[in-house]
């Protein structure tokens, strides 16, 4: 048994649990999204045993690190960070349809991580620039806002597929009612921005102490803060502007796009020190 | 007023998050030529005009920073103004009448007598919140608690924190350098260079550096690099201290880290010196800088120094020594041999041909030294920042009433219900553990 096993097996519990949330939506079976709550649960176990088994492969390799440090351990981490709050908002909420637009976002995460050939998922030894106790306190807060910005992403869609007036019949009258979703949309948004924040300010204090600098607007660190600029946006728009509904959900969904470009776009397209992931 | 509006805010804020992409598409900080070449010289024209180039620093994007500041500042003043009273009030009134329509209101019936249960409602209040404030009114006793009233003020301290970063990034930007110093092993500085500006700065003492150490992993990859400085002021050693990358030396409010590495020419290395005519061959250790005779007499050779990058038509041929042949015969040619490719010097196809057989790989090290008296100000905004989105957020300003009315003979009607300013889910829960306790008051 190894890491990497553990890990493909999560991949496709994941994809078994986006199956059964997908088919409770489509069949109007609400048993089925319960199956696909615990099929959730047992690939958030598998995830969390591949990233602690990695970590300690990467001991008995001599390397010794937290498995924090390319593209590929980081969305292996998105991944397990989104199912993590996902389960915890399903049992807070009781709401089990709310998983439709979720579980295939935690799906994506590992799934990409695996498949995609140019992402490596070999244990390499940390680089000089990465070899400090910021590492697990940057990595898990920056993990913890965006997988509350994914959820908040997911919740948001609703707005654009649910009609107004779901007849007792139709395909969408097992969605919750509105002022949940726009009640769960803000709580993500209000968990994410918490910990996007403290996020940024992990990475500020420890590029503070690794370069001499707190802020020096490389891309990784400007886009973080676009991202934050919406949020903020989004916020103020609600708490001050009384913005509510498909309005501010796309805001919301604004803001993931922010969220997406500052973790894969900034790498893919721009040149920057943050280059590990 | 104009700078009171929220609709400024956010306009702000959509302009800033809009401005700041330019900036991590275009180049920052690069010379004139980069620009032409990236962007031809109408593009740099428009990019100069409009301060693209270093536009984080532009007046134009500090001003949108200003006119932020001066926002949150007017804002705050008219609405804490106005909420101060909520927030402090000199004394709570309490209006039963604002609890009747909440949703988690719920309500039962209690075997006691309505006056044993009000003392006892009112014992089990004060344990959950404190002050418990009573009411009476020809319907009936109302008691009344609250909480985290205080936690109103968290969106005035996220406020404030974010004019003490800006507050300390301005001082940081006045009164702060950030420079690069690059130091051979056993060289010493006592002046750096600003990064931006290139301006000579003179720092407050003098740094050596003894020793450059680079370590491995077997991937190739560096697993460590360190540099042993030795701060020296008025020619005394002060003390000495290794500096890795994330452990910086700190003296004097002078930061020095450890950024990046390289090769530097060698003390000292080996040559071998065939001459084609005869067959000698001669193997010397030659100082940088020294000079050997060459075999039968035939002239010198002196070791002249040594390149990081040789580029030889376009190639790079990585590091280099270079020598120069000195023949008595009026041949004066400098040669260029790179380590890659030991065999070099023969296709120069000359008399003599020199080869470097080994030598001790010399390194620099390159150092970051910074200054930043702003720094303890953006911490300071951190600690406020996380404080006080934490307060703003998680934390609520929330108050439950409970009614109690005689409904019969030795029975009590009771109904309890929550308000907050935000969180309506955790008052529903406190008011759900509050009806479980009251129900489960002793007979």
């Amino acid at each position: 048994m190894n890491s990497s096993l553990l890990l493909s097996a999560a991949t496709f519990i994941y994809a078994l649990a986006s199956v059964f949330y997908i088919g409770s939506f489509s069949f109007k079976k609400q048993a089925l999204a319960r199956f696909g709550f615990w099929v959730i649960v047992i690939g958030l176990v598998a995830n969390t045993c591949g990233i602690l088994l990695r970590w300690l492969e990467s001991y008995h390799m001599g390397y010794g690190h937290a498995p924090f440090s390319n593209m590929y351990e980081s969305l292996v981490f998105f991944s397990w960070t989104a199912a993590a709050l996902y389960v915890f908002v399903e049992c807070k909420y009781k709401e089990s349809i709310i998983g439709v637009f979720v579980s295939p976002l935690i799906f994506l995460g590992i799934a990409y991580a695996s498949f995609d050939p140019s992402i490596t998922s070999k244990i390499t030894p940390l680089i000089p620039a990465l070899k400090s106790n910021w590492l697990i306190a940057h990595v898990i807060t920056c993990f913890l806002g965006y997988a509350g910005f994914a959820l908040a992403f997911g919740f948001s869609f609703m707005y654009f597929i649910k009609p107004k007036e779901a007849g007792a019949r139709s395909l969408f009258a097992k969605l919750p009612e509105w002022d949940i979703i726009d009640e769960l949309t803000y709580q993500m948004i209000v968990f994410g921005f918490l910990f996007l924040t403290i996020g940024i300010i992990t990475g500020s204090v420890w590029a503070n102490s690794a370069w001499g600098k707190y802020w020096s607007w490389d891309p990784k660190e400007t886009w973080s803060l676009i991202t934050w600029f919406i949020y903020a946006i989004f916020l103020h728009l609600r708490l001050m502007r009384g913005w509510h509904g498909k309005k501010l959900a796309v805001v919301s969904i604004i803001g993931f796009l922010g969220v997406l470009f500052t973790y894969f776009g900034v790498n893919f397209f721009l040149s920057g020190l943050h280059s590990y992931a | 007023m104009f700078f009171a509006s929220v609709k400024l805010t956010v306009y702000t804020l959509v302009l800033l998050a809009l401005t700041s992409i330019i900036g991590t598409v275009v180049l920052q900080h690069g010379s004139p030529e980069a620009y032409i070449r990236l962007y031809g010289p109408g593009l740099y024209n428009m990019i100069q005009v409009l301060h693209l180039d270093r536009m984080y620093q532009a007046w134009w994007f500090l001003m949108l920073m200003v006119v932020l500041c001066i926002n949150i500042v007017v804002c705050s003043i008219d609405r804490l103004s106005a909420t101060w009273k909520i927030i402090f009030p000199e004394n709570i009134s309490v209006n039963p009448r604002r609890f009747e329509k909440t949703k988690n209101r719920q309500q039962f019936e209690s075997h006691l007598p309505m006056d044993r249960f009000a003392r006892q409602a009112k014992q089990i209040l004060a344990g959950r919140n404190g002050k418990v404030i009573e009411k009476n009114d020809e319907t009936g006793r109302f008691l009344y608690a609250e909480t985290g009233r205080w936690s109103r003020l968290g969106v005035y301290v996220v406020h404030a924190s974010v004019l003490m970063l800006l507050a300390g990034a301005l001082i940081g930007s006045a009164l702060g350098f950030k420079a690069n110093l690059r130091l051979d092993e056993g060289q010493a500085a006592d002046t750096v260079f600003n990064a931006y500006t290139r301006l000579p700065i003179k720092l407050p003492f003098t740094v050596r550096c003894n020793d450059f150490q680079v370590k491995f992993y077997d991937t190739g990859a560096p697993d460590e690099f360190k540099s042993s400085l030795t701060i020296l002021e008025n020619n005394q050693e002060s003390f000495t201290e290794d500096i890795l990358v994330n452990h910086p030396l700190r003296y004097k409010g002078i930061n020095i880290f450890q950024a990046s590495y390289g090769p530097t020419t060698p003390d000292k290395a080996v040559f071998e010196i065939t001459d084609g005519e005869t067959g000698t061959v001669e193997t010397h250790t030659i100082k940088n800088g020294g000079v050997v005779p060459l075999p039968a007499g035939a002239g010198n050779f002196i070791f002249e120094g040594f390149l990081p990058h040789y580029s030889f038509n376009g190639h790079d041929l990585g590091e280099a020594f270079i020598g120069r042949l000195d023949t008595t015969r009026g041949n004066n040619a400098q040669i260029v041999l790179p380590t890659r490719f030991p065999t070099f010097d023969k296709m120069r196809k000359g008399r003599f041909t020199v080869e470097v057989k080994s030598w001790d790989q010399a390194y620099y090290t390159g150092l970051q030294v910074t200054k930043d008296p702003g720094v303890p100000f953006v911490y300071t905004g951190f600690l406020l920042m996380i404080i006080g989105c934490w307060v703003t957020f998680f934390v609520s300003h929330q108050s439950v009433c409970i009614g109690i009315e005689q409904a019969g003979s030795g029975s009590t009607r009771v109904w309890v219900a929550g308000r907050a300013n935000r969180n309506a889910q955790s008052t529903n829960l406190t008011v759900k553990k509050l009806v479980k306790q009251l129900k489960d008051v002793p007979n």
